[in-house]
């Protein structure tokens, strides 16, 4: 019974973590299709929310085979930072934060956004919504791990 | 179904899909290339420029540039050949973008030189010696105007036109019609209004040729 447990577990964990995965694939691949493919101009904070989004892409794959939960805390650190500088980038968009306190190059200005969805998503909130997603899930799997 | 079999199909599943994006996306473009519609002259090119080739061509090419660009001055010889390569139908138009440090105040020494019809013997020594006068992509403005001692300039009138009001009117001139036309990198080239979306001295002749067999 406890060894049919832990498989399950097992195999939760292991499907939360690849879900991670491919949605930091996609992401990957999608921001480089803006920039190199629709060569729209990349300001700083997305950069600095790329370094936390592309290690994960070749990081996730190594704790999946074999299955490796402590991968929660390399990867949970760097969705950390890529949560707080989406956020910061959000809240600059909507004009919460003042322009003045903006990081950037004067020729691309992290309050501009290119692309816009459904009238709200556009790419630093959809950056903050894929972090926000991955960062929930890196917790289920630590809490099914731990259980 | 097995781990390993699951992770490889999905990483296929996803890089098929990305590159099939990229061809959709690719082919969009090519038939937008040729329905992109010309920019009105007047924001495109500047009276009282500097030109080389015939003022009687039909095709300009108008450049906008920053002497302390590398591919710009990778760039220089093969623009000129494309004015060589069709005598008489093409001519060049250059158009400041001091997009690095420092270069602000060479494209002044540029445009007094200009005045005094020095301007392509100007540009000429400034791109075959640039890393004599940039260091780490910083423009360094004396070392460039040491550089232009030998040019015929009458040296009093070049001093007084370099920090001339009607210099740096033209500079500012050619700046804002690059903010309008969102030149974001140099060099940024339009040939007769149409600017150049895909990048390179391939694409560059081409877009020269199409406007030749449009315009002769």
């Amino acid at each position: 019974m406890n060894e049919i447990a832990t498989k399950n577990t097992v195999q939760k964990g292991w499907m939360l973590l690849f879900l991670v995965w491919i949605l930091a694939t996609i992401s990957t691949l999608a921001s480089l299709f803006f920039s190199e493919i629709m060569k729209l101009p990349v300001c700083s904070l997305c950069w600095y929310q790329r370094i936390a989004m592309y290690p994960l892409v070749l990081i996730l794959p190594i704790a999946l085979f074999p299955f490796d939960a402590k991968v929660t805390r390399y990867a949970g650190i760097l969705v950390l930072f890529g949560w707080l500088t989406a956020l910061f980038h959000v809240l600059l968009v909507a004009g919460i934060i003042p322009k003045s306190a903006q990081p950037c190059v004067q020729d691309i200005p992290c309050s501009e956004t290119h692309l816009n969805i459904f009238g709200f998503l556009n790419m630093p909130m959809m950056s903050l919504l894929t972090f926000s997603i991955m960062g929930l899930l890196l917790f289920l799997v630590k809490k099914s791990e731990s259980s | 179904m097995n781990k390993k079999t699951l992770f490889i199909g999905v990483s296929l599943a996803i890089v098929l899909a990305f590159i099939a994006a990229v061809s959709i996306f690719k082919t969009e473009q090519t038939s937008k290339n040729k329905n992109v519609k010309a920019t009105p002259t007047n924001i495109v090119e500047r009276m009282n420029a500097p030109t080389k080739g015939s003022q009687d061509a039909k095709v300009t090419i108008v450049e906008f540039f920053d002497p302390a660009c590398e591919t710009c001055s990778v760039f220089y010889p093969l623009v000129n050949n494309l004015i060589k390569r069709y005598p008489g139908k093409v001519k060049v138009m250059m158009r400041y973008a001091p997009l690095h440090k420092g270069s602000d105040q060479v494209v002044k020494l540029l445009e007094a030189a200009h005045l005094q019809g020095q301007f392509w013997p100007a540009v000429d020594i400034l791109f075959k010696n640039q890393q004599r006068w940039t260091r780490h992509h910083v423009a360094q403005p004396q070392s460039a105007r040491a550089l232009l001692t030998n040019l015929p300039l009458d040296n009093e009138q070049f001093m007084r036109d370099v920090s001339s009001e009607n210099v740096s009117n033209m500079i500012k001139q050619d700046i804002t019609d690059g903010k309008t036309l969102k030149v974001r990198a140099t060099p940024q080239f339009f040939v007769n209004g149409k600017p150049l979306i895909n990048f390179g001295y391939k694409q560059l002749t081409q877009l020269v040729e199409e406007a030749i067999s449009e315009a002769y």
